[in-house]
């Protein structure tokens, strides 16, 4: 029973990608650039919303620079709408994806103070997330010091 | 009034009597070739006596979701009951060319592909139906990839235990001590699922985990 519902949600997820990937605009594929995105641009969407802006971004051959960060179950919905994606859409291998946020070892009142600014703006602004297509970007390297983004030739 | 204290009452009875009953379901998550199926052959080897699933050098080996029930670990006397779910490696790209370079066949590399890309979809699906998770990471690759934070994030969203296994240990390369740091709030255990190194603590730690179902 529970194995039927997930190959039905899968199906779904199958339907609703082909209809994103019929426009024209996800086809271009010339040379790459980077673009900046605002969290404001985000802020009042909807996650599916959210999700389908940055695809439609990474489909045109952008390297996206996003203020903030995605929600936790965002972030995975992205990961299923980019595995239903390929084989979708010539040439789309996938994403390249790394968010660059605090090293998590704040006391207990920056951690709150930070909680509390992250809820009057609807999103945590300190962060960064980067992320490519997986033809441009062959690897974005983290450690706690530096991030890395290596493009391939 | 002393009708409903009795209903409560067997309610409550009946619930902890199956709650106690019922299979704890185990999941294995992590990257492609981490060992995630390694492991889970191990123990459903040393329990069962049969294997879970095949593995093999080229990644994305297991492309759907594979199980083994009543599957009974014994760890100091203790016998606890777990349905084992071993489930495909999360990634956020996958390009057949990867797999030509094991000599897979063009034809079959694509077909591998689009079989791992469902898998990974499958996988995530999965994330709800966990009672306890093990993310089996390899120790000798860098544990700073957006793919685990993001498994590991969901699962603390959704208020499931977490033991994450830096698998490989038997390696030179291996690096227990990058995972440990790159997850400090976790119980990081060293293995090698293929050599059976540190199992005992492994099992240690399950039990102790089933302990916040």
């Amino acid at each position: 029973m529970t194995v039927k519902k997930k190959k039905r949600d899968l199906g779904k997820l199958s339907q609703k990608t082909s209809s994103l990937t019929n426009s024209s605009k996800f086809s271009r594929i010339k040379g790459f650039a980077i673009q900046f995105l605002p969290h404001s641009e985000i802020r009042d969407l909807g996650s599916s919303e959210r999700i389908k802006k940055i695809l439609g971004i990474i489909l045109g051959n952008n390297i996206l620079i996003l203020q903030g960060r995605l929600l936790v179950d965002e972030e995975t919905r992205l990961i299923e709408d980019t595995m239903a994606m390929i084989g979708h859409v010539k040439n789309f291998r996938g994403i390249e994806l790394a968010v660059i946020s605090g090293n998590g070892n704040e006391g207990f009142f920056s951690k709150m103070k930070k909680g509390f600014a992250n809820v009057l703006s609807g999103g945590d602004l300190g962060a960064i997330t980067i992320i490519g297509p997986a033809t441009i970007v062959k690897e974005i390297k983290r450690n706690p010091k530096r991030i890395e983004l290596l493009l391939n030739k | 009034m002393v009708i409903k204290v009795f209903k409560n009452f067997f309610n409550r009875i009946f619930f902890n009597l199956f709650k106690n009953k019922r299979d704890i379901k185990l999941g294995f998550y992590g990257p492609p070739n981490a060992g995630k199926t390694s492991l889970a052959n191990r123990i459903c080897k040393d329990f069962t006596g049969e294997e879970i699933g095949s593995v093999s050098k080229v990644p994305h080996e297991t492309r759907s979701v594979q199980f083994k029930e009543k599957v009974k670990i014994e760890y100091k006397g203790k016998v606890m009951t777990f349905k084992m779910i071993d489930t495909p490696g999360i990634a956020t790209r996958i390009d057949y060319e990867d797999f030509l370079k094991y000599k897979v066949k063009k034809k079959e590399a694509k077909k591998r592909a689009k079989e791992a890309t469902q898998g990974v979809i499958e996988s995530i699906k999965w994330l709800d139906d966990m009672d306890i998770v093990v993310i089996v990471l390899d120790a000798t690759e860098n544990p700073y990839n957006q793919v685990n934070i993001t498994i590991i994030g969901n699962l603390v969203a959704r208020k499931i235990p977490v033991l994450i296994v830096a698998n490989k240990i038997d390696l030179k390369k291996s690096d227990i001590k990058s995972i440990g740091a790159a997850f400090p709030e976790y119980d990081v255990i060293g293995i090698s699922a293929k050599h059976g190194k540190n199992l005992e603590e492994f099992y240690e730690s399950i039990f102790k985990l089933t302990k916040k179902v």
